[in-house]
């Protein structure tokens, strides 16, 4: 359908997938075409659509962006997910350049030749249970709100779900001190079909559009290194 | 005088860098606090000053902010250097973020480990002429324009000229194959407030030389 923004990656997660996150969460569908061979690169890179001749690359209202931060402001702001004004949106800065800083150094695991693997993992692990978690759980704590910034859902709630999972995937007994902070499974007896992914302060499960997704296809996605929106079941 | 900005820092370029050129350029004066030793670095983290442990760190307007990105945006936010709509912001963005993928790896050189010195210095270059100049170049060409966007001052022209004076060091004559950049750094550089930063004895910092490497390492070990 015209109109879908286009996203230009690897099927992978790489840096596309905190994009994927924040349009599913803004309820934007979205096509994907995979770039599958050296050959689809160097195409996308002839026919002038990669500035810096990089990926991702989105197109979104007649624009071919690069480079995630970028993608991910515009898309923020187009979907009411910054914050009302500066100084809420210099917090939302704040909070996901850290949460970035963290997730690149989890997905840089994979990455890591053998020899040093222990050692970086030792890295990720000590700073997700000394500097990082500990800091978005102050933040929730001061406020006793069930959102990061401004009361409200907003794009860093959202990275920080994806990054709560990874940590999740990574070592889940890293979560274990940070009750606010929580990833809640499935509740037993539940009379709906589907689960939902419930963050106990993030009170994600209230926004209208993330309570849709279904903890088991978020789950199946992660176990498959996989997000594709197409897919998603949307439960009513 | 109350009420300017205090950057927390070591006395070099690092991360902090882009922010004085940015606050230089808006006109905004501002006061350094320079970390010195590992316990000025220690006072600050048990003071709860750092969100995460880590500096720069900006006091403006109230806040302690950290993380060079979220201070840089508050900075161009505050002082109309982001375009004029959420179109100009997306191009502005993007340009930005291309600059800084080679000015962190420009402002990272001094301090990394001699023998991974020489590769890095190739592959700087080779960005430098092969991928980034040309591109901004093309930006410049196309429209014809004064500025990168909307054909005024931005955050982008800002960074991308503190990027031409960096890499004027690093690779020396490496401007000259990019009229239209060497016009912008002109142009830019003529401004009464950058011109004025531009002097020498202004809280501009030269390279990261040896000493300030060796302090540096000293106070973040």
């Amino acid at each position: 359908m015209a109109g879908k923004p286009v996203l230009h990656y690897f099927n992978a997660r790489g840096r596309m997938e905190c994009i994927r996150w924040l349009l599913a969460a803004a309820g934007v569908e979205f096509e994907e075409k995979f770039i599958q061979s050296p050959e689809d690169l160097e195409k996308l890179k002839k026919d002038g659509n990669l500035m810096f001749d990089q990926v991702p690359m989105v197109e979104i209202d007649g624009m071919k962006l690069v480079q995630t931060r970028a993608i991910l402001n515009y898309i923020a702001t187009k979907y009411d997910l910054y914050g009302k004004d500066m100084k809420e949106r210099t917090l939302i800065d704040m909070y996901t350049e850290g949460i970035v800083d963290l997730t690149e150094m989890i997905m840089h695991l994979i990455l890591t030749p053998p020899d040093q693997i222990e050692a970086k993992t030792s890295l990720a692990k000590d700073r997700t249970k000394n500097r990082y978690l500990p800091a978005f759980e102050k933040v929730l704590k001061s406020h006793g709100q069930d959102y990061l910034v401004g009361n409200r859902l907003t794009r860093v709630d959202i990275h920080l779900l994806e990054l709560l999972l990874y940590v999740e995937e990574l070592d889940a007994s890293l979560l274990t001190p940070f009750p606010l902070l929580k990833v809640r499974p499935p509740q037993r007896g539940s009379h709906t079909h589907a689960y939902d992914i419930t963050m106990v302060a993030g009170g994600l499960r209230s926004h209208p559009l993330v309570c849709k997704l279904s903890y088991q296809t978020l789950r199946l996605r992660l176990e498959n290194n996989l997000f594709m929106c197409g897919d998603l079941s949307i439960v009513s | 005088m109350a009420g300017k900005p205090v950057l927390h820092y070591f006395d070099g370029r690092g991360r902090m860098e882009p922010i004085r050129w940015l606050l230089a350029a808006a006109g905004v004066e501002f006061e350094e606090k320079f970390l010195k030793t590992r316990d000025d670095l220690a006072r600050l983290r048990n003071d709860g000053s750092l969100m995460f442990d880590q500096v720069p760190m900006v006091e403006i307007d109230g806040m302690k902010l950290v993380q060079t990105k979220a201070i840089l945006n508050y900075i161009a936010a505050k002082y109309n250097l982001c375009g004029k709509d959420l179109k100009e912001r997306a191009l502005i963005d993007m340009y930005t973020e291309g600059v800084w993928d080679l000015e962190i790896m420009i402002l990272y050189y001094p301090h990394m480990p001699p023998e991974e010195k020489e590769a890095s210095l190739a592959t700087i270059k080779d960005k430098a002429r092969n991928r980034y100049f040309p591109a901004y170049e093309k930006v410049l060409k196309s429209h014809g324009q004064d500025y990168l966007v909307g054909n005024r001052l931005s955050r982008a022209d800002v960074s991308l000229v503190e990027l031409l004076y960096h890499m004027e060091e690093m690779d020396p004559g490496v401007i000259d194959n990019f009229p239209l950049l060497k016009a912008l750094r002109t142009r830019v550089s003529n401004l009464p407030t950058v011109k004025k930063f531009l002097q020498p004895g202004s809280q501009r910092k030269p390279f990261d030389d040896a000493k300030c490497v060796e302090s540096a390492k000293k106070i973040f070990s």
